[in-house]
């Protein structure tokens, strides 16, 4: 590895060598957020209100405020977001070591598995069939899972009912394995959250948060576009903000391809 | 006979728009007892204390017996209309346009006379009964009309200059998802409101009421969300243009005090649906309403908010929701002073706890929602600034008026 190596990534990326994909939904108030039962706290919805418009409040410029919740559109969960999570070192997003922000990803996809079934679980042989295809997951790579649940009208990408949301997501076994067996650096989704939609009744109940936080690993959700990667190869940029003692970000995710093999 | 009401025909383009205009509207303090009583829909006059005459106009010393001790009290409001006149010629911008104007004096049964706005339906000599309004400046008038009931009364076009009648005007429902949203749809389509807007937020989130809702008769769905300046003003654009008659039913009810809240995030939530959200509704609705105030039968008329008794006095109970109705309360306070050159009135409704989930566990009496609806459309018909909904709202309200500080520690329980 040399300074060379870099200065030709960079390099890469403004030719076009390097293809830059963004994975992050537009922050705007129409979007879901998760919904729980009305007697708890709510994580609040993205909301803008201009400071000026060239208007009396401000002659010659624009600017807005805006408020919203840690884990609003995509967002980034830290491990202390989870109970499991809470005594881990560096485990809230500004402490996490910077370098963490970066890495590698494996992208199963599962989009015609999940067509037409809403609580479609990815299990430890869906995995296991990928990689008989794709080869084994890295370690440290991020398991990012593509459902296409990113191009449903809103009613349907949240999918509630009177039992609750029904969504795609992970079973608890095949969290856990991933954990244990492949060493993953986190769990990315299309969905509003990490785990399924009904996943409050599994066990344990949202698993994808239980063992992932509980082992320090980290969450993406809300992603966009991830069939425009490849199942391996992608390399993810994922750096929330510096809130401190945050339990998650609102961020921009982008994920770096490359095109043409010099 | 009244002629009855005909739907209003499309607005010619090429014509300029009727400006609103208000009759002449200053009022010593002493006859803003009128104002107070006219509010409410009641019928009140000063009553001496000393020597028990009525008096009328409102006086601050007793013309008989001189005595300044002068309250209002409720008043029988039967008379007769000795004379009557029509005014044809007026060099009164409001009135010129409303030519001609019928006026007449009315001998009460318990001794005054009284100059008053007459209905088309009561001639002279015969037997009347007097109301208190507001005319369209807000100010307290007497209005006289024909004792018993007749077929289109309330169409009448005198009596339209002080009413805010839902018929045939275009209402805006700003939440659709709550059992009170829901009761104002059927109630504004049941009285011939010609559309009525639903606002329903988050339609991506199903609600109780949903299919029920959309097949009302004359209720179009539309995206609002209170919270959401954006979406109120994309709203005020698609339709602000063409809304007659707003009612407020965003509502943020949760129970509990100050101190036993952790944090002020829900008490946030509660100042955004209520406060921030009557600002951002009045914001973007109120320009285009307060232009249109004059604008023909379908003129803009009014916005009705909703409000919880406990605006007045706050019940501990209720502690941060009661802390976030006062702040509505006064807001609305501010607007009616703002609305009033336009001719549109500021309505607020006032009710005690509601049947509905967010009171489960408050015992009765409590205020279905029906009822509300019910409510609010009698006050437009009539023209009310102030209501009071249920034997909850109307105890407060008599207790406040008597003593505030009782009330205070009698609400601390």
């Amino acid at each position: 590895m040399s300074a060379s190596t870099l200065f030709e990534l960079a390099r890469g990326v403004a030719s076009g060598a390097i293809r830059v994909v963004d994975l992050t939904q537009t922050l705007a108030p129409e979007f879901p957020t998760i919904i729980l039962p009305p007697e708890f706290g709510q994580c609040a919805p993205f909301r803008l209100e201009e400071i000026s418009h060239y208007d009396e409040r401000g002659p010659a410029w624009y600017w807005n405020n805006f408020t919203m919740g840690e884990h609003t559109g995509t967002h980034f969960d830290a491990p202390i977001h989870w109970m499991s999570g809470k005594d881990l070192a560096d485990n809230a997003v500004d402490t996490i070591p910077v370098r963490n922000f970066i890495a590698p990803a494996a992208v199963i996809d599962c989009s015609k598995a999940a067509a037409g079934e809403p609580d479609f679980l990815m299990t430890v042989a869906t995995v296991e069939a990928w990689e008989r295809e794709h080869g084994r997951i890295e370690r440290g790579s991020w398991l990012l899972l593509r459902t296409d649940w990113s191009k449903k009208p809103y009613a349907d990408y949240a999918g509630l009912r009177e039992d609750g949301a029904h969504t795609p997501g992970p079973s608890p076994d095949v969290v856990k394995w991933l954990v244990e067996e492949r060493d993953v650096h986190g769990f990315g989704t299309e969905t509003i959250g990490t785990d399924a939609g009904q996943a409050q009744h599994f066990n344990p109940p949202f698993p994808a948060h239980f063992y992932m936080h509980g082992r320090g690993r980290y969450g993406l959700q809300c992603l966009t576009n991830l069939d425009q990667l490849p199942p391996k190869g992608a390399v993810i940029i994922a750096a929330p903000l510096k809130i401190k003692h945050g339990s998650g970000s609102p961020l921009r995710v982008l994920a770096l391809i490359c095109e043409a093999r010099t | 006979m009244t002629e009855p009401l005909t739907p209003p025909k499309r607005k010619n383009p090429l014509k300029k728009t009727r400006g609103p205009l208000n009759p002449q509207g200053a009022r010593s303090r002493t006859a803003h007892g009128l104002t107070m009583a006219a509010t409410e829909g009641r019928f009140a006059l000063q009553r001496c204390s000393d020597c028990g005459i009525v008096v009328y106009p409102p006086r601050d010393a007793c013309p008989t017996c001189l005595s300044p001790r002068l309250p209002y009290q409720e008043a029988d409001a039967r008379g007769v209309l000795v004379a009557e006149t029509t005014v044809r010629v007026s060099t009164d911008p409001y009135f010129r346009e409303r030519m001609p104007w019928r006026v007449g004096t009315v001998r009460l049964d318990i001794g005054p006379v009284l100059v008053a706005h007459l209905h088309g339906d009561l001639k002279e000599g015969e037997p009347a009964r007097l109301e208190l309004k507001l005319d369209k400046g807000g100010a307290p008038v007497v209005f006289a009309l024909p004792d018993k009931d007749t077929p289109h009364m309330q169409d009448d076009p005198q009596l339209r200059e002080m009413t805010c009648d839902p018929t045939f005007r275009r209402v805006l429902i700003t939440d659709g998802c709550t059992p009170v949203g829901q009761a104002m749809a059927r109630a504004f389509s049941a009285v011939g409101s010609s559309i009525v807007f639903v606002g329903v937020a988050q339609a991506w989130k199903p609600f109780q009421g949903m299919d029920a809702l959309r097949a009302i008769e004359r209720v179009e769905i539309v995206p609002f969300d209170i919270t959401d300046t954006e979406s109120v003003i994309e709203q005020a654009e698609q339709n602000g243009g063409r809304i007659d008659i707003i009612i407020n039913t965003a509502e943020h009810i949760r129970a509990g005090g100050i101190i036993e809240r952790r944090g002020i995030g829900v008490a946030r939530e509660e100042m955004d649906v209520r406060y921030f959200g009557l600002m951002r509704l009045a914001q973007a609705f109120g320009p285009a309403m307060r232009f249109r105030g004059a604008d023909g039968v379908n003129s803009a008329t009014a916005i009705v908010n909703l409000l919880s008794v406990y605006a007045l006095m706050n019940w501990p109970v209720y502690g941060a929701y009661s802390a976030a109705e006062a702040a509505c309360l006064s807001a609305t306070q501010s607007l009616r002073a703002e609305l009033r050159p336009g001719g549109v009135r500021m309505v607020n409704v006032f009710f005690g706890p509601l049947e509905t989930e967010w009171f489960q566990a408050v015992p009765p009496p409590k205020v279905v929602p029906s009822a509300l609806a019910r409510a609010v459309i009698d006050a437009l018909k009539r023209g009310l600034e102030d209501v009071f909904v249920g034997d909850v709202a109307e105890d407060v309200r008599a207790r406040l008026a008597v003593n505030p500080k009782a009330l205070e520690r009698e609400l601390a329980g």
